[in-house]
């Protein structure tokens, strides 16, 4: 498990970069078993403490497990959460119906773009992971965004070595992403390995021979068929597989990724 | 064109993973980088279902012929120009170990995302063309590599089948690179002749090249070893941050060479301050941990309350690194705007910031022509330097041919890191006999129980210097008296020490003038008095120095208590000298008093208010 070690000592490493340098600082959490993660790496940075607020995008079409989840564990670990929700657009009767992107974008990047502005976070934490889609591998682990909440991939900063970006102009943030690194497989591992609580009845098989491999809103997610019941068997079938970890997300289709990444999406 | 196959004739990889290993291709522009990475991962059935045909009907619409860069070029303006324009991280277990192989771009414009992938790799596969053989960016990746830290690479020597795979175009390849590498020190563990397009040793030898007798790329992987001597190293913990979340007072940073473990004497520098470690802290760890080694995020708590900040490095007594504000270096350059002496930048080096200045551009090194060195005024984007840095106060650091982490830094221009160096000689400064007896002398020190925490805690304020400088007939010393009357009026320890009163007692052997030895002696007694605790306020013409000499001289000498410079004029004209506040003419004393002292509180030096953020140094 050494190779897991390695990957914390790196990410709590980022943690608290970004906590050192950042004074209005948050972290993203969807209480997907990659945001969980992070959360956990910021207990073991923070040595039991989760210094700045957890931010929850809610499109109202999450899964009702993980509301149920997500108020759980907030209330035992003590951790600030703070609900965002493009409510306009809602009440407009926003849904995938009118476009998985259209619906991407107003209730994610849109929801998470009034979120931010409205608390003037200079820096925000995300678990996103290079393996996710191609365009996630070209990120930096400090990831600015324009005014816009734009992501100008052809002229990102240098990072060099253990040195990011700390520094930025008024109006603009930072994204941090300290899981860039890990892997789908690492991300299991890790949670096996520190017995990490995480939504077991939506990610194992319940004896339907159906899981959830990733999470997002119930209308745009399906469950992959597996039969895995525990963590171990998780591990064991994703070294086998070839079939890619967000084929079951819908906005991915296509060039999709790429567009709403660019506007700001996770 | 060659038809993409998916063929995993080789035996399924041992898929439980042991280690894991970042490796960088690098190399010219449309050398076959990204070919060579599609390839790799498509000749060992490791891409997802549904990657090439989703690639092949891109291909398509855009009425191309199919590539395997497309697989990583992911941006649409990427695959439309067929170039790689940044850095992609892709994952590749085989034989047990976890790759995260990062393609990087070959254009120059791009240097700085080359730059920023091979800064994370500890192997490099260096791509050259067989037909266009060594051009500019195989030799300055060759460059930038060996100045990133990239010692292992290998040479895969690229599109074979232009050249109907002929060994002697091969070994000329082979031999002017081998030669350029010589002269950076670094041996090639294999050169590897192959066609990612044609899928020749890519995977395993092809007939194709019958002369060839080493190993294919997917092979030569297997042949970068895991870094490990840095564990055997001496210790080298640079301070990252200083946690009270909660009783414990905790100590946090990652540890880049050498190990450490509890009871542990541990020195700070350049504070020189030192205590013995006293737990290692950990979250969600039964039992805790005794000892750590480098690679790891650790927390330690000490067993003293000693003075320290983020940007100190930890060490053991018997191998401390070295200080000055003088440091000599070789660096590459990725500003936008060119490095010019004299312009403010900000050093960073693990994680200590200071501001600095080029004091010196010594010459320019070519990466096309490493024997060509010329001088210039300045260092344009994507060139490599050696250069002279000042930095504003002293820090702590190695030359990099001794420890990686502790003797390279970052320069950052405005709001972007815009270059990086590494160091490669200390120069000595005016201040190198003072630092070696503040050392010496700290070292030695014999301690009572109170510790300077105590005193603050106790006293509401921390220990300071406070020093009126200026002309002559400015009211130096009737503000300095002031000062010190208000401050004990409100109970603080503070004492007006005049550099005169040294003069007839502890002087009184100074037949000659002698400048140096009075500024010492004087820096000496603030010390002991800055020991106790107290404010020490005192004005400077006595001394006969000029004012930055006696500020640059106490500061070596009490280092670490801070020196609050004060300056005072009879009217502003032309440039200030760069104090902490600056009064001229003042017409209301008590003004200026209450200016200092609120200075002193928002440094967090006397008690009120206290910071809100928890890992304030000073807050009390």
């Amino acid at each position: 498990m050494k190779h897991i070690r390695q990957l914390e000592d790196q990410s709590v490493y980022i943690l608290r970069e970004a906590y050192k340098n950042f004074d209005n600082l948050a972290m993203l959490w969807s209480m997907g078993k990659d945001s969980t993660v992070l959360l956990w790496l910021a207990r073991k940075a923070f040595f039991g403490h989760v210094p700045f607020p957890l931010l929850h995008v809610d499109t109202s079409y999450k899964i009702p497990e993980m509301i149920e989840y997500r108020d759980r564990l907030a209330r035992e670990w003590r951790l600030n959460l703070i609900v965002g929700q493009n409510k306009k657009a809602l009440a407009e009767g926003m849904n995938h119906t009118k476009g998985r992107v259209e619906c991407c974008t107003a209730l994610k990047t849109q929801g998470l773009k009034q979120l931010l502005e409205e608390k003037g976070y200079t820096g925000v934490i995300l678990g996103v992971r290079s393996d996710e889609d191609s365009t996630r591998a070209k990120e930096r682990y400090f990831s600015p965004r324009d005014k816009n909440n734009e992501w100008d991939f052809r002229d990102q900063p240098p990072e060099l070595w253990d040195q990011y970006k700390l520094s930025f102009p008024p109006g603009t943030h930072i994204r941090i992403h300290p899981l860039l690194d890990w892997t789908e497989i690492n991300i299991w591992e890790y949670i096996k390995l520190e017995n990490i609580p995480f939504l077991d009845h939506l990610y194992l098989d319940q004896g339907t021979g159906k899981r959830y491999r990733s999470l997002g809103c119930a209308p745009c997610t399906t469950p992959i068929d597996s039969t895995a019941k525990n963590v171990d068997e998780v591990i064991i079938e994703l070294r086998n597989t070839k079939v890619a970890e967000r084929a079951g997300r819908a906005q991915d289709e296509g060039r999709g990724m790429e567009q709403l990444r660019k506007d700001g999406y996770m | 064109m060659t038809v993409p196959t998916t063929r995993p004739n080789n035996p399924p990889p041992d898929n439980a993973i042991r280690e894991r290993m970042n490796i960088v291709i690098v190399g010219h522009v449309d050398h076959g980088k990204s070919t060579l990475l599609g390839r790799l991962y498509a000749d060992t059935g490791t891409l997802p279902i549904g990657k090439i045909e989703k690639i092949q009907a891109i291909c398509k619409q855009q009425g191309k012929e199919f590539e395997y860069a497309f697989l990583f070029d992911a941006f649409l303006e990427e695959q439309q120009q067929g170039i790689t324009i940044d850095t992609a991280r892709t994952f590749f277990s085989w034989g047990g170990r976890q790759y995260i192989i990062i393609d990087a771009p070959g254009h120059k414009e791009f240097l700085k995302n080359m730059v920023s992938g091979a800064a994370r790799a500890e192997a490099a596969l260096l791509v050259i063309d067989a037909l266009e053989g060594v051009r500019d960016q195989s030799k300055r990746h060759g460059l930038l590599l060996s100045m990133l830290g990239v010692k292992q690479v290998t040479v895969v020597v690229n599109k074979m089948d232009l050249v109907n795979y002929r060994e002697d175009t091969f070994q000329a390849i082979e031999k002017e690179y081998r030669e350029f590498l010589t002269q950076l020190n670094v041996i090639p563990q294999y050169v590897i002749p192959a066609s990612a397009k044609q899928g020749i040793n890519i995977t395993q030898p092809s007939p194709e090249t019958p002369w060839y007798t080493g190993p294919s790329v997917l092979d030569s992987l297997a042949h970068f070893h895991l870094e490990s001597k840095r564990t055997e190293q001496t210790l080298r913990l640079p301070i990252q941050d200083v946690y009270k979340f909660d009783a414990r007072r905790i100590l946090v940073g990652r540890i880049t060479a050498g190990k450490l473990k509890i009871g542990d004497r541990l020195v700070f520098s350049p504070s020189n301050k030192s205590a013995n470690i006293q737990t290692i802290e950990a979250f969600n760890l039964d039992p805790p941990p005794t000892q750590a080694e480098a690679g790891q995020s650790v927390g330690i708590t000490l067993d003293e309350q000693i003075f320290v900040e983020r940007g100190q490095i930890a060490t053991h007594e018997e191998a401390r690194p070295l200080v000055s504000t003088r440091i000599r270096a070789n660096l590459f350059w990725l500003g936008a705007k060119p490095l010019e002496i004299r312009r403010p930048y900000v050093l960073r080096l693990a994680t200590r910031e200071v501001p600095c200045e080029v004091a010196t551009i010594h010459r320019i090194v070519d990466a096309t022509n490493l024997d060509d060195r010329h001088t210039q005024a300045t260092v344009k984007r994507n060139e490599v330097a050696d250069i002279t840095l000042r930095t504003k106060s002293p820090i702590a650091f190695d030359l990099y041919a001794h420890f990686e982490t502790t003797g390279r830094f970052v320069l950052v221009d405005e709001y972007d890191v815009a270059g990086g160096g590494i160091i490669t000689e200390l120069v000595q400064d005016d201040q190198e006999d003072f630092r070696t007896e503040a050392r010496e002398r700290d070292s030695a020190w014999v301690k009572g129980d109170v510790g300077a925490e105590d005193r603050a805690q106790r006293y509401g304020h921390r220990a300071a210097v406070v020093l009126l400088t200026g002309p002559d007939t400015t009211a130096k010393g009737f503000l300095a008296r002031k000062l010190e009357t208000v401050l004990v009026g409100e109970g603080r320890h503070a004492y007006l020490l005049a550099p005169e009163n040294l003069q007839r007692g502890l002087d009184a052997d100074l037949v000659d003038t002698k400048p140096d030895e009075i500024i010492r002696r004087f820096g000496e007694v603030v010390r002991l008095l800055t020991d106790t605790g107290s404010l020490v306020i005192s004005t400077t013409n006595a001394l006969q120095l000029p004012t930055k000499q006696i500020v640059q001289t106490l500061q070596t000498l009490v280092n670490p208590i801070p020196v609050i410079t004060i300056h005072m004029a009879k009217e502003l004209i032309g440039p200030q000298p760069d104090t902490d506040l600056i009064f001229a003419g003042p017409e209301n004393f008590d003004d200026c008093t209450h200016q200092i002292i609120a200075l002193l509180k928002s440094r967090g030096l006397l008690a009120e208010p206290a910071s809100s953020r928890s890992d304030s140094q000073y807050s009390i």
